[in-house]
């Protein structure tokens, strides 16, 4: 016989150095005594000279062993060994047997350990105690049935990166200062934790989301059993709660219907109906509160101009300038557009200038921050506030710059070059061309004067329209 | 926390306590990290049992529970004499992150009275969103109910912030409705589970955050004299035409302050048990409404027995299924048989032929699955299937539903 000692607790270190002692001398289970109980929970092991090769396994058997060496029962490492044995000696793919009887038990230990890390999970509960340091540090106290202590530990400092807190168990306890996680030895129940008011609120609201037309306490031991309601500030409520639910309910069937004792308020449910923005400047107003639909952007650029402007001239969507000026059409394109405007003689201050999408989308590299087109998905979630906005303006012709604008205006892709003219949009007078910032990109002087004096042309045949 | 928050906290918790859709499972993981605080892993966890056996999960309440709508059913309907509260926007902020400190809750479920308008009321709730997760860095899981009858930009504001949202359409029936919840607009109700599946779909594709854990409703069974079909047939379409998540069901409870229109009576329970049960035939097993509708009489579900045995038992001739050759869609059709137990026979069969004691260790059904079934070493004798008492030897007396 081979008598390995382990650890007390889950000593998942010590089993897998016997497991390549073992393998590597091809020791059978039957020939291993397995024992527990050598003291120290978290203690340090110095890996043994005698330490066999790594031993490779399926990676469902990994994750097996590491959730079942945390069982409390003492056979543990034996049906696991048995276990590996089997998987090594042709057994590859014994766990997917479900039926064999080894793999039946060891699923069974599996389960159960699983279960008190999620109970462990779902119904610690932190108290928060003053910190001499002057924040907030969190302690709580929980009753594991098995060695899961170091299990939970990686969800509680996944969830609570941010707090200071410490857990205590009589199977060991854990500190986390916001940098490290600390293990230390078995702790004795603490005799108060006092917390600000939480759990009494706590207690409150668990009181208050029972309704007791639904009682049925077998369902909730079930889930709850009693034996973790000692940790649980609100469990004190559950008696009271179930002694009183059958005359509350009965109290409820007899009650009378209730007569109103308010006069039916039709004028304020009426007035509910009109909810929508009632002018330019409230539309403006949500625009403004509004989050930006598109990455990057920092603040909603407005349109500008008046009510009752002739022409409306919408473009694709404030660039790095406007984002700065919190104005539309002052950067480079703008200017341009300002210049074509006086060369058709449209004064631009007669217009109504806006974008289709009210933010800057940007990427930032180092110092700049380079501007994207907006998606369609985007542009459509900005249809709402720009169709709301022209019907404030009511413009008697609606210009569109570029592809952007146009897909917003007619909800579908436009070919601007081929299309670029008179078009009906949803419900107004259209014209499409093209966007300043495409004259800006051409790259020879020749073809930039050409697409000039088209873009010049389109703008006063717009104004004849308009 | 002082005592006049404590004492808000109860009223609208209370009144908060008749919606089902509370669960916290379905959005990707994601952890607040050194600034933030919390996490969500993807499967929710339940928190705290109520003496109904109902999960806590959630901080489930209400903003406000004044309503300016008249919905009979509702005990915030503005015709109803309860005490009235309403928290403000940072007082939702404190509670949710305190308890999350606590590990009292996965997260935050914000419903709200409509006060004002339908657009103030949505805005208040997107803005105890957006607090908690753009100033606070909170990673928990949010659910917001909408209220459909808000502008779209809000609800799409909502979107942002929110893992999920739901839009209760309360009542199966347009016509049931029109009757009990005269103000609401079952057309609203369903162009807004659109609009809100169709940004779903966007961001999915665009790759954006945008309600990730889906959309959700609740309907409340009980109140009208709808059928479980027609409740069974609405929720398909739900399911198909929405892309909803989840359909709840919320038998019609006794409530104080009950209105004269409707018969007070005890919740139907059982009934609202056997709805989840025909929910999941039909979201996960394959089944068609009409297929489990017919397992009952007169377009409702058999009280007595869940509806797949009723449906085995009404297509006895389609058994019994031997376990070791039948594909997997029939066998998710054996009473008894779920669907772990059936992926469990898929893969330890390409082993083995499995006998009836493989089978015990494979699902904790076996005694309903019995008479419906064939295995290496078992045939049902002289076609079991065809006894007269089969449903009275299968059927399970429900005791722990019954209530008085
Ligand atoms: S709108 Fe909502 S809160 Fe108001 S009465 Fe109807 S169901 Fe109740």
């Amino acid at each position: 016989m081979r008598p390995i000692a382990l650890r007390d607790g889950a000593d998942l270190d010590g089993f897998r150095r016997a497991v390549r002692r073992l393998a590597a001398a091809r020791t059978a289970p039957e020939a291993v005594l397995w024992s527990v109980g050598a003291p120290s929970l978290f203690g340090d092991d110095a890996p043994t000279p005698d330490e066999g090769a790594p031993v490779l396994l399926p990676q469902a058997v990994g994750r097996l062993i590491e959730t079942v060496v945390c069982h409390g029962d003492p056979e543990r490492y034996a049906l696991l060994y048995r276990l590996v044995w089997r998987v090594l000696n042709g057994e590859r793919a014994l766990l997917d047997q479900h039926a064999d009887p080894l793999v039946h038990r060891l699923e069974r230990l599996n389960k159960a350990v699983r279960r008190d890390i999620h109970k462990m999970h779902a119904f610690l509960r932190f108290r928060a105690l003053p910190d001499p340091g002057g924040g907030e540090r969190y302690v709580a106290w929980f009753e594991p049935d098995h060695h899961i202590v170091e299990a939970v530990a990686p969800f509680f400092v996944e969830r609570f990166e941010s707090m200071v807190w410490t857990i205590l168990t009589p199977k060991g306890s854990l500190h986390w200062d916001r940098h490290r996680l600390m293990t230390g030895p078995p702790a004795e129940r603490p005799d108060s934790l006092a917390d600000d008011r939480f759990a009494e609120g706590w207690q409150r609201y668990y009181e208050s989301t029972f309704n007791p037309a639904r009682v049925n306490p077998t369902a909730m031991r079930a889930e709850m059993p009693q034996k973790y309601w000692a940790n649980m500030p609100e469990t004190a409520a559950i008696p009271a709660l179930v002694r009183a639910a059958p005359a509350r309910v009965q109290a409820m069937l007899e009650a009378e219907a209730a007569i109103p004792r308010r006069r039916m308020p039709e004028k304020a449910v009426a007035a509910m109906g009109r909810q929508a923005p009632d002018s330019l400047a409230d539309l403006n107003r949500l625009i403004l509160r509004s989050e930006p639909l598109v990455p990057g952007a920092t603040r909603a650029v407005l349109g500008e101009g008046t009510e009752g402007a002739a022409i409306a001239i919408v473009g694709e969507q404030p660039g790095d300038q406007e984002d700065r000026d919190g104005r539309p059409f002052v950067g480079p394109a703008g200017q341009l557009l300002t210049a074509a405007l006086e060369e058709a003689g449209i004064e631009r201050g007669g217009l109504y200038l806006t974008n289709a999408v009210k933010h800057f989308k940007f990427v930032q590299r180092g110092k700049r921050r380079i501007h994207q087109s907006p998606t369609a998905g985007e542009v459509k979630h900005y249809r709402w506030w720009l169709m709301t906005e022209l019907g404030f303006v009511r413009p008697r012709l609606v210009v569109a710059l570029g592809a952007t604008a146009a897909l917003a205006l007619t909800g579908r892709p436009v070919a601007v070059l081929r299309e670029r003219g008179p078009m009906a949009f949803d419900g107004w007078n259209g014209f499409v061309t093209v966007h300043p910032s495409y004259l800006l990109r051409l790259p020879g002087e020749e073809e930039r004067r050409r697409a000039q004096a088209d873009f010049v042309a389109d703008l006063r045949r717009a104004a004849a329209l308009a | 926390m002082d005592d006049a928050l404590i004492e808000k906290l109860g009223i609208l918790a209370d009144a908060a306590k008749y919606d089902a859709s509370c669960a916290s499972s379905g959005a990707k993981p994601r952890r607040g990290g050194k600034e933030g605080l919390g996490s969500t892993t993807g499967a929710g966890i339940c928190h705290a049992y109520t003496p109904d056996g109902r999960c806590v999960s959630l901080l489930k309440i209400l903003l406000t529970n004044h309503c300016l709508f008249d919905c009979v059913y509702c005990i915030n309907r503005r015709s109803s004499n309860v005490r009235r509260a309403r928290f403000t926007v940072e007082e939702v902020v404190k509670l949710t992150l305190g308890f999350y400190k606590r590990n009292c809750i996965e997260g935050l479920f914000l419903s709200s009275g409509i006060i004002r308008s339908p657009d103030h009321t949505m805005e208040q709730m997107m803005l105890v969103a957006r607090t908690l997760r753009r100033d606070h860095g909170f990673a928990g899981y949010i659910h917001l109910k909408t209220i459909p009858e808000a502008s779209p930009w809000l609800i799409e504001q909502a979107g942002l912030w929110a893992d999920r949202l739901s839009i209760n359409l309360e009542l199966p029936t347009d016509h049931s409705l029109k009757t009990f919840a005269p103000e609401k607009n079952g057309g609203t109700i369903k162009a807004v589970m659109g609009q809100v599946n169709e940004r779903i779909v966007e961001a999915k594709e665009e790759r954006r955050r945008f309600s990730p854990a889906g959309q959700s409703t609740q309907l409340i069974v009980g109140a009208d004299d709808a059928t479980d079909r027609s409740v069974l047939e609405t929720s398909g379409t739900l399911y198909q035409r929405y892309g909803l998540r989840r359909v709840y069901y919320s038998a019609f409870s006794p409530i104080p302050e009950a209105s004269s229109v409707l018969p007070v009576k005890p919740p139907p329970l059982q009934r609202e048990n056997r709805l989840y049960q025909a929910d999941w035939l039909l979201r996960y097993y394959g089944f068609t409404v009409e297929e489990i509708a017919s397992g009952g009489e007169g377009g409702m579900l058999d009280l007595g027995i869940d509806p797949k045995l009723a449906w085995a038992l009404k297509n006895r001739e389609r058994f019994p299924v031997d376990v070791n050759r039948a594909d997997r869609e029939m066998l998710l059709r054996v009473p008894g048989l779920g669907a772990r137990a059936v992926d469990k026979i898929l893969s330890a069969r390409r082993h083995t032929r499995l006998r009836m004691e493989d089978l015990g260790r494979l699902s904790n059904g076996l005694r309903r699955a019995r008479p419906f079934l064939i295995a290496a070493d078992y045939h049902p004798v002289g076609g079991l299937t065809d006894r007269l008492d089969l449903r009275q030897r299968l059927v399970t007396p429900s005791s722990q539903l019954s209530l008085f």
